[in-house]
């Protein structure tokens, strides 16, 4: 170190007079050094040579004396881990200090110290402080366990400072338990399967209470704490709404948006016929609108979050179009999030205002903002039909202004606008030819090439117009050389008589000298369709278009639904979900909204009916013998300390989606599916594609009474028509609180869809590992009591074939399906893994599975008090296995 | 959680840095300090400070590394993490920054944060630890953190000071105590509108702030009321036969308001009732925003004619709105002009009235007009003859005023004060009101 210290460049001697400044007598003389070394340190000079004569200084009773010399330490004790040592003493000392003040700032301090040999003495002063008897030494030493996580994840968890963390959860003072809660959630999120939040009814209600107590950014950490919360029924739910709602008026933006959240959250559980959540929706607009009034950054934030809750729930903020105009010196970001909005909400009884606001705003001088304002006028014509005329002849008055990019801008939605209302506005094409020759954008001359070859029967000189861009066809990009090729075979078809030279040409120039692999294969089709069969040509060539849908920017409804559950952060503002731009394994989880109504399966009224028939273990019942006692028979007991699985689960299978409904069947109505259990939440993901001639609308879902009480959780969300050849994915979230009824065989559902056709009856099959719980972990000390219980009858044996894997990865393999390993023996060269799985009805069922080195055939017994679900279990192994 | 907090001034240097990550800038590790957090700092310069264009988002990423910024005069607050934090709390906190900031050492400036950046540190150490938001009430910092040193505390002192920063009234100290108890209240309204060129309201609507500075001593309660139309009408159905029609005039409706956090809110909630114990000094009590039945001080009503290819006749007048009595101040019409304008003649009949081509606007002074008068403004400009395809975008007239009433409506109706501790009783409290209304953006479109 002396070497390096020697070796310090320091021309001014500016290093050297700091070092005899630090050293000297007076106290004043040595405050003045230690500030002029955190200026230098401001400004990116390096003043580590300094360490030793800087902690010297640190044994003072002058308060910003000492903070000075902290602020130095915690930016320099990295690079000098061995000298960093020295202070170590007087951190120790300073957590006893009579004086509050100095005993947090030791705490708060020797967290930043990211030096190994540090944190082993931390732990002693920080479980000290943890208990202090000072409240701000409490929330500043809860923080610090965050801190010391983020260094040393397992000396935390080794010393116990989770547990007192989660005391702290019940601390007297509000803003220990909101830093707490803060610290927690970070903690939890870099052990996605931990419980450690321990969230329920008790610490909820904690967390209210404390709520109201603490400061703006406490409440802020509590809110986003409750909305991870899944609360059990629609009662808990609303309870929960009903004491966040006065958040909604606080001065702090953050504080209404994460309140917002929680509603948004919670509110997917109330019934929709409840008075409570019409009355929740009226109260959700005006703070929304409020936050637009806010210093332009935040109405940032907000105006992107509005978009999200807009597309989730377009019935709360309908009435409030007129908020959402731009205001001539609002920031440009605020101007086109505002424009976004206000697309989202037009609807005819407003469209005549935003028509009039949005040309407007086409005038004005930001490039950006005048084309989406352009753009917009385009999709209100394609969203309001009764708009279209009007829609069509202000983007007319825009074209005649010249301005080279509103025209161009202007073709490519007319464009958009053609398709949406084939033969209606072909009177315009005329001024729109009139500006061919100043487009130089590829999107609008692709546009005004297409608009050409499909009108190409009524306009007069078509042939000309293709051919003049025909002589530049090299130069083009290949958005437009598509467009050419493609508009002047349309010509052709039409107008054969005078165009064969024309389509000749581009045929050959598409064919022959490009080295685009997609222009010469379209250029070979139509040649060879041209040169076979002119007939089958006209067919393909000017088949009948899909119609175009109005909502094609719309953020899918998984990734909408997961973006609601981060309303207010980065998240939201990107609408990106934060594993886009989060590294690690933060954030990796994906949230999602909770189902309707009913999801707390164990209680739900099918579940006990179902028990009730004579199956299954009273759930309760099976944690009851905890007791530190070991368990019982033979060498069992060493061999279950595999309690925590081995590594991360692979999540559950899913299997590939099968055709369930025939087309035929069906009046042209396909529909494909399969089921997955996602985060606990049962879904039937299905696609439909609309194999008829005309549009399908109006879907709807229905189950038939069933073994485990399935039941769609809300309406099927098909929110746009579905046009002919076109598929849609849905997901169906399902409930288990149906009516139960026993099928045969026991998985099978039959499922009713409507649509605006007819209605169709289909039946499957599920799999029964979608009924497996997450908490389906047997404690290990009952398991073989409970499987010598259960009579030798009705155990039932399989054999699984073919399977090639290990028995640490298999097990893995299961556990993604929520069949758990509870412990595992070797005998003899053969594995014997012990496995309970819970079903969501409470029924428990235990398996024994033996795998023979070499031997790629299994053997499972399965026991259980409900025989009749064996077989279905085996099924489920064998299917999780082979996949 | 943020990682970390930098202040640029208008070049792009390091004023102030506070690590508080060390996620930040991981990826390159030099040695010591600079290196740490180089890498972030020269993102941010490189790509916000120095980028050409203006700024197109408060919210940047640059490499895996999300980069909050505000601005003040010239100087750039940054805030920065690699995590999902929670957006609108990073800006609340750059804002409250600010706040504090002023506070301390007034206006923000290069200087002023040269010369304090000790104390800014120390701020800095109090109020985000670990890049969590802790206690930013100045009046809570001002007991302990003050640059003098804190000498002599005892025991009593320090817990005090423990349990104000800690406590559910962080935002007051006790044992204040004034000789004279008084309260200051300004009713500061902000009345926003959009006019179409043929005079029909496109928005409009006021945005108020109720700012208190209270001079009290001990913790006293208050109870702040006003003509909510909803508590009037709920008192309305409670038993006095009033005129129904007549409540209704003297009540507004309140869009939606938010509160200063020392109010209780579940009890607003409640019963719709503002109770709170104030914080020393000045804040800001509420906020609200009003819709309905909005008194507009002024109408502006203007006429543009185009003369050929190079001149142009503009012709405004203005009304105002209100009691004759009352008298607007600071009267201020902003009419624009095309880019290309070579000349202009102005003829106004009252104040005065000058082409600024530096703006490209005529400006039109009144220092003060009574209510139910008009006045008018013409004038005559001329153009460049220019070959720019691109029509003049015809920016809104603009107008600044203040008048000394709410245009909302709004009035206090009560502001009660108890003290029970304290010898001192509600009449004993001396109270002043004002209300005052100004132009928000307050356009006409032409």
């Amino acid at each position: 170190l002396k070497v390096i210290n020697c070796c310090v460049w320091d021309p001014s001697g500016e290093i050297f007079e700091l070092k005899a400044e630090l050293n000297s007598d007076k106290k004043e003389k040595k405050k003045e050094a230690v500030k002029k070394v955190i200026a230098s340190m401001t400004v990116g000079k390096d003043v580590s040579a300094l360490f030793p004569d800087v902690v010297n200084c640190m044994q003072t009773d002058n308060l910003e004396l000492k903070k000075l010399v902290y602020l130095y330490l915690m930016n320099y004790a990295k690079s000098q881990p061995d000298m960093a040592i020295m202070a170590v003493n007087t951190f120790v000392k300073d957590c006893e200090d009579p004086n509050p003040l100095i005993r947090a700032l030791a705490v708060r301090t020797m967290g930043c110290i990211r030096v190994d040999k540090i944190t082993e003495y931390l732990c002693e002063p920080l479980r000290k402080c943890l208990k202090d008897e000072d409240p701000y030494v409490r929330k500043t030493a809860a923080v610090c366990v965050a801190k010391l996580h983020d260094i040393n994840a397992q000396l935390v968890e080794d010393q116990g400072f989770l547990d007192t963390l989660k005391d702290l959860i019940s601390d007297s003072n509000p803003m220990v338990v909101a830093n707490a809660v803060a610290a927690l959630s970070e903690i939890a999120e870099s052990h996605p399967n931990s419980n450690l939040l321990d969230l329920n009814p008790q610490t909820i209600n904690k967390l209210l209470t404390a709520l109201n107590e603490c400061t703006e950014w406490g409440q802020i950490f509590i809110l986003d704490c409750l909305a991870n919360y899944m609360p059990c029924d629609d009662r808990e739910s609303q309870s929960i709404c009903e004491r966040v709602t006065p958040r909604l008026s606080h001065a702090n933006s953050a504080v209404v948006l994460s309140a917002v959240k929680v509603l948004m959250k919670f509110m997917e559980m109330l019934p929709k016929d409840l008075d409570y959540y019409g009355t929740l929706l009226k109260k959700l607009a005006p703070p929304l609108v409020t936050l637009l009034s806010a210093e332009a950054e935040l109405q940032y934030v907000a105006l992107r979050n509005i978009n999200l809750i807009v597309q989730k729930r377009p019935e709360i903020l309908k009435h409030e179009m007129k908020v959402f105009f731009v205001k001539y010196n609002d920031p440009i970001y605020v101007k086109l999030e505002k424009l976004d909005i206000m697309i989202r909400l037009a609807s005819q009884a407003n469209i005549a205002q935003v028509l009039a606001e949005l040309k407007e705003y086409a005038t004005e001088v930001d490039v950006d903002f005048v084309r989406k304002a352009v753009r917009a006028i385009g999709r209100c014509a394609i969203k309001v039909e009764q708009s279209a005329e009007r829609c069509v002849s202000t983007l007319l008055d825009l074209i005649q202004t010249k301005v080279n990019y509103v025209v161009q801008e202007a073709i490519v939605v007319i464009k958009d606008i053609f398709r949406k209302y084939p033969n209606k506005y072909e009177s315009v094409i005329a001024t729109l030819c009139e500006n061919l020759d100043s487009l130089d954008e590829p999107e609008a001359r692709a546009a005004m090439i297409w608009i050409v070859g499909e009108y190409a029967e009524r306009i007069d000189n078509a042939d000309e117009l293709l051919e003049s861009f025909l002589e530049g066809f090299h130069d083009e990009s290949a958005q437009v050389q598509l467009q050419l090729l493609t508009a002047i075979v349309k010509l052709f078809l039409k107008k054969p008589t005078e165009t064969q030279e024309l389509v000749q040409q581009v045929l050959s120039l598409a064919t022959q000298d490009s080295d685009n692999p997609d222009l010469r294969d379209r250029g070979y089709i139509y040649w060879r369709l041209l040169s076979t069969d002119p007939v089958a040509a006209k067919e393909v060539v000017l088949a009948e278009k899909p119609l175009i849908s109005e909502e094609t920017d719309l953020i899918e409804p998984t990734l909408l639904e997961e973006l609601i559950c981060h309303i207010g952060t980065l998240a939201s503002v990107y609408h990106k979900p934060p594993s886009a731009f989060v590294e690690g394994s933060r954030g990796v989880q994906h949230k999602r909204l909770p189902a309707r109504a009913g999801s707390c399966l164990l209680y739900s009224p099918a579940a006990s009916h179902f028990m009730g028939a004579g199956l299954g273990v009273a759930p309760a019942a099976m944690p009851a013998s905890l007791g530190g006692a070991p368990a019982v028979g033979g060498g069992l007991g060493d061999l279950f300390d595999l309690g925590g699985g081995v590594g991360m689960p692979t999540g559950s299978y899913v299997a590939p989606k099968t055709v369930w409904l025939l087309a035929i069947k069906a009046k042209g109505l396909e529909i494909s599916g399969t089921f997955a259990r996602r985060g606990g939440i049962i879904q039937m993901d299905l696609s439909l594609t609309n194999k008829a001639m005309s549009v399908m609308t109006d879907f709807a879902v229905q189950f038939n009474r069933n073994s485990f009480g399935l039941a769609p959780a809300g309406p099927m969300q098909v929110l746009t028509p579905l046009s002919p050849n076109q598929t849609i994915d849905v997901s169906l979230p399902l409930s288990m609180s149906g009516p139960v009824m026993k099928m045969e065989p026991l998985n099978n559902l039959q499922v009713a869809v409507k649509n605006n056709i007819d209605v169709f009856y289909f039946s499957c099959q599920y799999p029964l590992s979608l009924l497996f719980v997450e908490d389906g972990r047997f404690y290990r000390q009952v398991f073989l009591a409970t499987w010598k219980d259960i009579p030798n009858d009705s155990e039932a044996q399989f054999q699984i074939k073919d399977i090639h894997l290990n028995s640490d990865v298999a097990s893995n393999k299961l556990q993604g399906s929520n069949i758990f390993t509870i412990a595992k023996r070797t005998v003899e060269g053969q594995d014997m893994l012990y496995q309970s799985i819970k079903l969501t009805n409470g029924i428990w069922v235990l398996a024994e599975m033996r795998i023979q080195t070499g031997n790629p055939n299994y053997t499972l017994s399965i026991k259980c008090r409900a025989p009749e679900v064996c077989q279905f279990v085996y099924q489920c192994y064998e299917l999780v296995l082979k996949n | 959680m943020i990682g970390g907090l930098f202040i640029y001034n208008h070049k792009g240097e390091v004023l102030i840095s506070r690590v508080y990550r060390d996620d930040i800038g991981r990826s390159v590790c030099l040695t010591g300090f600079t290196g740490r957090w180089r890498n972030a700092v020269d993102a941010f310069r490189v790509n916000v400070i120095h980028a050409r264009q203006q700024v197109r988002s408060p919210v940047t990423n640059i490499a895996r590394t999300s980069f909050f910024h505000v601005k003040r005069s010239n100087i750039w607050l940054a805030a920065v993490t690699k995590q999902n934090v929670n957006a609108a709390m990073v800006f609340e906190f750059l804002y409250k920054m600010c706040d504090v900031m002023t506070a301390y050492f007034g206006k923000i400036s290069e200087e002023n944060i040269k010369n304090n950046f000790v104390l800014i540190y120390e701020l800095l150490d109090e109020i985000l630890d670990f890049g969590y938001p802790q206690n930013s009430e100045t009046g809570a910092l001002k007991t302990f953190i003050t640059q003098q040193g804190i000498k002599g505390q005892t025991k009593e002192e320090q817990s005090q000071i423990t349990s104000q920063v800690t406590g559910q009234i962080g935002w007051r100290r006790e044992g204040i105590k004034y000789r004279r108890n008084e309260l200051f209240l300004d009713v500061l309204e902000s009345v926003n509108l959009l006019m179409s060129p043929q005079g029909q309201v496109l928005s409009a609507h006021v945005s108020g702030r109720v700012m208190m500075k209270s001079y009290l001593s001990g913790m006293p309660e208050c109870k702040f009321g006003m003509n909510d139309k909803i508590v009037i009408d709920k008192q309305g159905k409670g038993g006095t036969t009033d005129d129904p029609g007549k409540s209704g005039k003297q009540s507004i409706a309140i869009d939606d308001c938010t509160f200063h956090q020392c109010v209780r809110l579940s009890k607003f909630d409640s019963e719709r009732s503002i109770s709170f114990i104030p914080p020393d000094g000045e804040y800001e009590l509420m906020r609200y925003r009003t819709t309905k039945d909005i008194i507009l001080p002024f109408r502006v009503i203007p006429l543009v004619r185009e003369v050929g290819r190079t001149k142009l006749e503009v012709k405004v007048v203005i009304k105002s709105n209100f009691k004759p009595s009352l008298l607007a101040q600071k009267i201020e019409v902003r009419i624009p002009t095309p880019l290309n304008t070579s000349g202009v003649q102005v003829i106004c009949m009252k104040g005065k009235a000058k082409y600024k081509a530096s703006e490209n606007a005529i400006v039109w002074k009144i220092k003060r007009m009574a209510g139910m008068k008009e006045s008018q403004i013409s004038a005559e400009i001329e153009l460049l003859p220019t070959n720019d395809k691109k029509k003049w975008a015809r920016p809104p007239i603009s107008m600044n005023f203040e008048v000394p009433f709410a245009p909302s409506g709004l009035k206090v109706r009560y502001l009660k004060v108890f003290e029970s501790k304290l010898n001192y009783s509600d009449h004993d409290v001396i109270k002043w009101v004002r209300y005052i209304g100004r132009s928000g953006i307050y356009e006409t479109r032409c």
